[in-house]
């Protein structure tokens, strides 16, 4: 009889561990990051002969992050509504080139363009979503079909292309030697999204309507406007995006993000975010995108071929939702 | 979204006023019939060509995009999505490009079948991974998608390779000397002896029935697992015929090709009344979509319009026709 109370103890302190590795997915995925770290770290001093774990590339690890952090910042947002925007990469490059566009006419004048047709585009994607109930997946391939048409019409004609100042500081600057200035933007905004998702109405009604949009509907919220601003601001976050790229580069060109379009839908399924939504983090998405950098730059390091690349980003996102599911036990 | 307007056959009451029935249920398909034979005489009054040669134009163009578009139907109606379709065919492309520059006829052919059984094998592995780990399908075919981007650049960096000129043939050429493109007749054999005895017989019945509601079709003793698996797989041979498909029209293997598949296929899916919520459609106004597809971009090609402008109208076209659609069935709905 004594038995049975002893293995329902251990049986429970399983399920603590359990419950609160699910409460905190946070904190499996930094264990994954740090490993990966301390893993890059061993092979550059096996081939290179000093450690990787510098300020320096620390530095530049978030300097190199930034942007697709941005990115998928939207991506997390229409995410947890149930949602996936796929307009991301070609809206951030759209961004991008507005600002290069008006940038000599003012610095204010070039980043209000950039921001401008960010915006536009998700609220074209959020009108379509919210309004006339087009399915997301065709809704934001539609637009991201147009954005590319429109912008390989522009780019082909000549003009100008002023990157002003202050974004190119923001894209590539470092205070103090290591302190990247689009890390403290980042880094603002990380922390705006992440209290407002917790502490404000519009962050609880993204879950609710994630999580159910019929019971949502029932109790009182407009799913349409939550829609609508949803996607706007997955525009705006793309389009700071586009200006940190552009900022790095200093030169907009047609493919300035089209790998950010699956790295962000990636660097939120590695976070943890529920693709069905209603769960999830921005926190995770960060972890998500540091996760994706630093494995880029261990593949780098391992002189890995661009086909190898590919088959372990694939594998890694599999393997890492696999795990993700089985240890949270989430169907 | 066409969800409302057609529940699939099995389920529909014998009772029902007959061309009532027929509508809901083939009305999108007939009408996506009626948008491609419309378009028909514009085409026509357009092009200076002879007929016979722009039909083979077209068939050929169309051709790959038809079976990409009939194995993304079979998935969704299945109640999944793969985004992995474009990449797998890429792999087939440059696969079959490598192997059969040196090759004859026959072996290109014996060689074709090969590559069939593994791409379904390829792609039956990418469904039990759905399967086993209970992952969403958008989640594990975005991974595939890598994957065999990666193993496609892996076998070929860039574009080269052949194929033998009578296998290209097979799908430049014509049925005897009717003028009938090979490449039309290609695809409908493909439907009539890959898809049309499965979907009036167990396996394609189940696959509608876990597409419109898995719970349900488990509790009608339906294998669900098996079922997904198997969809995957029959897809997995329309891919790979895709991909044959690209080598042999376009005569060279290219780790690129399949890139915009994928996203084209799911355009298609959609345009030819397939709900993406799954069970709903059918596979006949699926090709029809894709003949309106490839058939627009043509037409924007001969009025001189800048290649740069169909993307736009290919764009704005899919997201209008969806809002239409939607607005439609929400109408008869209410």
């Amino acid at each position: 009889m004594t038995v049975v109370p002893e293995a329902l103890e251990r049986e429970s302190r399983l399920d603590v561990v359990r419950r609160f590795l699910v409460d905190n997915p946070v904190v499996v995925l930094v264990g994954v990051l740090v490993l990966l770290f301390v893993l890059t770290d061993l092979v550059n001093r096996h081939e290179a002969g000093e450690p990787f774990v510098t300020w320096n590339q620390l530095s530049t690890t978030f300097l190199v992050a930034a942007p697709l952090g941005m990115i998928a910042a939207g991506q997390t947002l229409v995410m947890l509504t149930g949602g996936v925007d796929l307009s991301v990469a070609f809206t951030a490059t759209a961004a991008a080139f507005a600002t290069s566009w008006q940038g000599g006419n003012g610095t204010v004048q070039g980043i209000l363009a950039g921001l401008a047709v960010g915006v536009g585009i998700g609220l074209a994607n959020g009108i379509g979503v919210g309004v006339f109930r087009v399915n997301p997946l065709i809704m934001t391939l539609g637009t991201s079909s147009v954005t590319f048409g429109l912008l390989s019409i522009y780019a082909g004609r000549s003009f100008e292309k002023v990157v002003p100042g202050f974004v190119a500081g923001l894209g590539s600057d470092r205070f103090f030697d290591y302190l990247p200035a689009n890390l403290i933007f980042w880094a603002a905004i990380a922390a705006l999204l992440i209290l407002g998702l917790r502490y404000t109405g519009y962050g609880r009604m993204l879950y609710a309507v994630g999580d159910n949009e019929v019971a949502a509907r029932l109790a009182g919220v407009r799913v349409w406007q939550v829609l609508v601003l949803v996607y706007a601001l997955c525009g705006l976050f793309s389009a700071f995006g586009g200006l940190l790229l552009v900022g790095f580069t200093n030169n907009p060109d047609l493919g300035l993000a089209t790998p950010y379009l699956l790295q962000s839908v990636a660097a939120v399924v590695i976070g943890g975010t529920s693709i069905f939504g209603g769960w999830g983090s921005y926190s995770g998405t960060i972890v998500g995108v540091l996760i994706l950098t630093v494995l880029g730059s261990l593949l780098t390091l391992l002189n890995a071929d661009e086909w190898q690349r590919q088959v372990i980003y694939g594998a890694i996102i599999i393997v890492l939702t696999a795990i993700y599911a089985r240890v949270s036990g989430a169907e | 979204m066409s969800t409302a307007s057609a529940a699939p056959a099995a389920l529909e009451f014998r009772g029902a006023a007959p061309w009532r029935r027929a509508l809901r249920l083939h009305g999108w398909t007939v009408a996506v019939w009626l948008v491609l034979l419309a378009m028909v005489p514009y085409w026509r009054s357009l092009s200076e060509g002879d007929f016979k040669f722009d039909l083979q134009a077209l068939a050929i163009d169309a051709l790959p995009l038809c079976f990409a578009a009939m194995a993304q139907a079979i998935v969704v109606i299945s109640g999944g999505i793969d985004l992995s379709i474009g990449s797998l065919m890429a792999v087939v492309n440059v696969l079959s490009a490598r192997e059969m520059v040196d090759m004859s006829v026959r072996q290109a052919l014996a060689f074709s079948l090969l590559i069939l059984v593994l791409t379904a094998l390829a792609s039956g592995l990418t469904g039990l991974i759905i399967v086993l780990t209970r992952i969403p399908d958008i989640v594990v075919t975005l991974g595939m998608l890598f994957v065999w981007q990666g193993v496609a650049l892996w076998i070929m960096e860039i574009p080269g390779g052949g194929v033998p000129v009578s296998f290209g043939d097979l799908a430049v050429g014509d049925v005897g000397s009717t003028g009938i493109p090979n490449a039309l007749v290609a695809v409908f054999v493909a439907l009539l002896v890959l898809w049309v005895p499965l979907r009036w017989l167990r396996p394609g019945l189940a696959i509608y029935a876990v597409g419109s509601n898995r719970n349900s079709a488990y509790l009608s003793g339906i294998g669900v697992a098996r079922t997904r698996v198997g969809a995957y797989m029959l897809a997995g041979l329309f891919t790979g015929l895709g991909g044959l498909a690209l080598s042999a029209s376009s005569g060279i293997g290219d780790p690129n090709s399949g890139a915009t598949y994928t996203l084209n296929s799911v355009a298609a899916v959609v345009l030819g009344g397939v709900s993406l919520l799954g069970g709903v459609g059918g596979l006949v106004g699926v090709i029809a979509a894709a003949y309106v597809l490839t058939l627009s971009k043509i037409i924007l090609l001969l009025r001189g319009t800048d290649p740069n402008y169909a993307n736009v109208y290919q764009g704005a076209l899919i997201i209008l026709v969806v809002v239409i659609g939607g607005l439609i069935t929400r109408k008869t709905r209410s």
